[in-house]
């Protein structure tokens, strides 16, 4: 009786890895940080794309209900598609839109602009790309939706979509 | 018996002479030490040390900022943590959802020395 | 394209010949044949001879770059080299799937020529066993990765293969990795047979460690040369990283040299029968755990091949058959052991070989649950974390330390009862002679002193002890080299991880930097154009304090299809240390990211495997 016992576990056992390997098939094996609900960013500074004049965070988001602040850069290609949805989102409504240019060069990110037009309110620069790892951000583009206290409401990893613009436009009401 | 006691010399004898040769490398930058520990978020089979995405070389300067700002090397790796997840680092950590991980090994060491004990002192 | 129908219809008639087979063997079995008849010999040969047919159409395919094949335009080019392109077949999912057939289809062939002194049930029971194996792979292959889909409308070009794979010892890694690890199946069936044949003795013992030992051999090297192989290629100078595929390779050689030993003891005494029965299961078992973790997309790896979850259901479901089946008979067939007396004196080899299983079903037990255990933690709590070098290091050292030491001490001890009075004094003198030496060389790094100067002194120990029973020659000679070489391998693995110089640097053209005592000069650039890629070779010099020179050629490769990178390592290997240099293009400039490491005595970690493997083939060709 015992030995059957003893079988029996074992057979369960084996059962229960296989149903976790099974479900484990269908979960994605690229890894993609977990949002943080309401997570608060640590203040940073930097310097202005075109003055050189240097930023707290606090001073750009302080006066604001809400700030969206977007990484973009001259070389990044999706990021040329959502300028023009930043465009669109500046002429909609009167929201506070930081652009943080990563990696990029003055020129370069003087030209797309001319090119593509200016949505921001002002333009920081985060040459070493340290400024986004603080915020959490990983790649761009990347746009973070603030309230004036630092708090992340909400994140998009990817160029901003259409629907992206609506939610925010629900949310900044 | 004379035989190993000359080999036991000839070995000294190399290790002494060859002692240059086995120079610890101390130098090895801290900067290394944790970006060899950190993942690369873009390149997710490399360390950041070895991965040369713009995340990684950012993480560099990163960690080097935060090393002379005095931070100590666990600071650093539950600053990223806290920033991206605990996936972020090669050493998972000690705690409540680990633990069977760390432990479970070593129970089944304990578990196998009992059988061995009962096959060999008992009976 | 006719290659690619020559291949698999060869495909299907094999797997019509396993199943004919499957039945056919068990129908002898039942009629108590006397012996294998020519026909089922005769379906053997012509199962591997359609296995090898099909293999060589889907070489010929890659050859001649026929596009129409869905496998040769996914992987190959047609500016790719020719030797390339031979290689290149086994380089993807369905052509190293056809592999595993071949080795499969050849083991069980070769098994019936070389078992014939064996009971002809248990060599029809093996068949049998084997023959579920066979057609399980056959109809995974023919429903999921067919390795003849035709293409229409015809590509011009195919996708290319990863340049990284481009490499000689990549080439010959799959297949030797294969005879050891798929060689483990036939371990497997013959297990099975064994057990419900009642049949786990002596004689069948010494039947079966041949192909332990056999399998064994080509598991090592296997290992071995995918090590070298990263090593050279993948440029970070490192050769085992704990990737889940490396895990995986490291499984099922575990618990294949926890086998060796413990058949040992079933042959020389007639005991642990069920758990030789358990080991050799095992043994394939993780072969197929590790086909499974590697091709399902489960895990994230580098070395990952494609992902599909179709194919991932398939082999889950095929090795929980497997292991329900072998369930099922252990526990229809008990075993019975000879548990009347006592059987192990604490001092004796039999209990040296079971606390060797004991360390070595910790260090399984270690990787495999560092390597699955995301896995559980993300279906359980929906959580991903990694598991990478720091948790092997912490939970295998000590441990390992203490294996030396049993090594040195168990292997010389005689079968069934030793004494302890035989412990010389000067044995004792030596242990401590070496942890001395051991502290001495660690306390010039800053590592953890206590747990890697135990290691470094139960190496130094075990080295001692297994290089004076050489000089002694009383001794048993494949085991003590083996040992001899293990030892050598911890010793020059920690010696080199401990003494290795690394130096990181942007530099551009013409720049000079000192490092360690050593002038590094960045010559020039070349660059070349070759079969398939643009070279661009840096020319670096270096001199040390005493003016020698050595010249490095570090390499950039632009491919062209894929448009891929890659940094081509310049290694210069010499008896005591490796000079390893790579650079990298940093983007959009004229600098180089350079790394120069040295690293001492790295030629010994490659020599001392081969040492352990070659006592591991000399026992194999001893006379009984």
């Amino acid at each position: 009786m015992k030995k059957n016992i003893f079988y029996l576990i074992i057979l369960l056992f084996f059962t229960f890895i296989f149903t976790v390997f099974y479900i484990g098939l269908d979960k994605p094996n690229f890894y993609k940080p977990k949002e943080v609900k309401n997570k608060i960013l640590e203040e940073f500074t930097s310097t202005d794309l075109f003055s050189n004049k240097e930023y707290n965070s606090y001073d750009i988001i302080e006066n604001n209900k809400f700030t969206l602040i977007n990484i973009w850069s001259s070389w990044c290609v999706p990021c040329r598609s959502e300028h023009l949805v930043l465009m669109d989102l500046s002429e909609k409504t009167n929201l506070n839109i930081v652009g943080l240019n990563y990696k990029d060069k003055k020129n370069n990110a003087i030209k797309f602009l001319n090119e593509l037009g200016n949505p921001f309110s002002i333009i920081l620069t985060d040459p070493d790309g340290i400024i986004s790892i603080s915020l959490g951000a990983y790649g761009v583009p990347e746009t973070f939706l603030l309230n004036n206290k630092l708090k992340v409401i909400k994140k998009y990893i990817g160029p901003l979509t259409n629907e992206n613009i609506l939610e925010i436009i629900k949310i900044i009401k | 018996m004379i035989k190993l006691i000359k080999f036991i010399l000839l070995i000294l004898f190399l290790i002494l002479s060859f002692q240059k040769l086995l120079v610890a490398n101390n130098n090895s930058l801290l900067v290394d030490k944790i970006s060899k520990n950190v993942r690369c978020l873009i390149c997710q089979g490399q360390s950041v040390y070895d991965s040369q995405s713009d995340f990684a070389l950012s993480m560099k300067m990163l960690i080097k900022n935060k090393l002379e700002e005095g931070k100590s090397e666990k600071q650093i790796y539950d600053y990223l943590k806290n920033q991206y997840g605990e996936w972020i680092v090669y050493e998972p950590g000690f705690n409540k959802k680990n633990l069977v991980l760390w432990i479970f090994p070593l129970i089944l060491f304990i578990f196998g020395g009992l059988l061995i004990y009962r096959k060999v002192f008992i009976n | 394209m006719i290659s690619s129908y020559i291949g698999y219809y060869s495909l299907l008639l094999g797997f019509v010949i396993s199943i004919s087979l499957l039945v056919y063997s068990i129908y002898c079995f039942k009629k108590n044949n006397q012996n294998i008849n020519q026909n089922i010999f005769s379906f053997l040969f012509l199962q591997v001879f359609t296995v090898v047919i099909s293999f060589i159409s889907l070489v010929y395919s890659f050859v001649i770059s026929d596009f129409s094949n869905a496998t040769v335009y996914n992987n190959s080019h047609s500016s790719k080299p020719i030797f390339y392109k031979i290689t290149g077949t086994w380089g993807n999912h369905e052509g190293s799937l056809l592999l595993w057939l071949l080795v499969l289809t050849l083991f069980i062939f070769l098994f019936i020529i070389f078992s014939k002194k064996q009971p002809t049930k248990y060599r029809f029971l093996s068949i049998f066993f084997q023959q579920i194996i066979i057609s399980g792979f056959f109809l995974f292959l023919l429903s999921t990765s067919n390795p003849f889909n035709f293409l229409f409308p015809v590509p011009n070009e195919g996708l290319g293969l990863n340049p990284i794979l481009q490499d000689p010892a990549l080439a010959i890694h799959p297949p030797i990795l294969y005879l050891g690890y798929v060689g483990s199946s036939i371990i497997f069936s013959a297990s099975l047979a064994s057990l419900v044949q009642n049949n786990i003795n002596r004689e069948w013992a010494i039947h079966i460690k041949k192909w332990i030992q056999a399998a064994w051999f080509f598991l090592t090297i296997g290992i071995l040369l995918g090590s070298i192989w990263a090593y050279y290629e993948l440029g970070w100078g490192g050769f085992w990283f704990w990737d889940p595929v490396e895990n995986v390779s490291l499984m099922p050689w575990l618990c294949l040299t926890a086998l060796l030993h413990t058949v040992l003891v079933l042959e020389k005494r007639n005991l642990l029968k069920s758990w030789t029965l358990i080991l050799s299961i095992a043994t394939f078992t993780f072969s197929m755990i590790g086909t499974f973790l590697v091709r399902s997309g489960i895990l994230n790896s580098v070395h990952t091949f494609a992902n599909d979850p179709e194919r991932g259901i398939f082999i889950l479901l095929f090795l929980f058959s497997l292991i329900i089946l072998s369930i099922i008979l252990f526990f229809i067939y008990q075993i019975k052991e000879n548990d009347s007396q006592k059987n192990f004196f604490l001092i004796s080899k039999e209990t040296s070989i079971l606390i060797n299983n004991w360390f070595m079903m910790y260090f399984l037990s270690v990787v495999l649950i560092g390597t699955t255990y995301p896995i559980f933690l993300e279906v359980i709590a929906n959580e991903k974390i990694s598991i990478g070098p720091p948790f092997f290091n912490k939970l295998l050292i000590p441990f390992l330390a203490l294996f030396l030491i049993f090594m040195a001490v168990g292997s010389k001890l005689s079968w069934i009862k030793d004494s302890y009075k035989k412990i010389k004094y000067s044995r004792i003198v030596l242990f401590f002679i070496c942890m001395c030496i051991s502290f001495y060389l660690i306390n010039k790094t800053s590592s953890e002193i206590l747990f890697i100067s135990i290691l470094g002194g139960a190496g130094l120990y075990l080295l001692f002890v297994t290089t004076s029973e050489f000089l002694n020659k009383k001794y048993n000679f494949s085991q003590t080299i083996s040992h001899f070489g293990f030892s050598l391998f911890i010793l020059s693995i920690l010696f080199n991880s401990l003494f290795s110089n690394e130096f990181s640097a942007n530099m551009k053209i013409g720049q000079e930097l000192i490092y360690e005592k050593e002038q590094i000069k960045f010559l020039k650039i070349k660059t070349f154009d070759k079969e398939n890629y643009k070279s661009v070779v840096a020319n670096f010099e270096i001199t040390d304090e005493k003016n020698n020179t050595i010249l490095l050629y570090p390499e950039i490769r632009i491919y062209n299809h894929p448009n891929i990178l890659t940094s081509e390592a310049d290694i210069i290997s010499t008896v005591f240390f490796d000079k390893f240099i790579v650079i990298n293009l940093l983007k959009g400039e004229e600098i180089f990211n350079v790394r120069y490491q040295t690293k001492p005595f790295m030629i010994w970690i490659w020599i001392s495997v081969c040492l352990i493997s070659i006592g591991g083939v000399l026992s194999l060709f001893k006379k009984n």
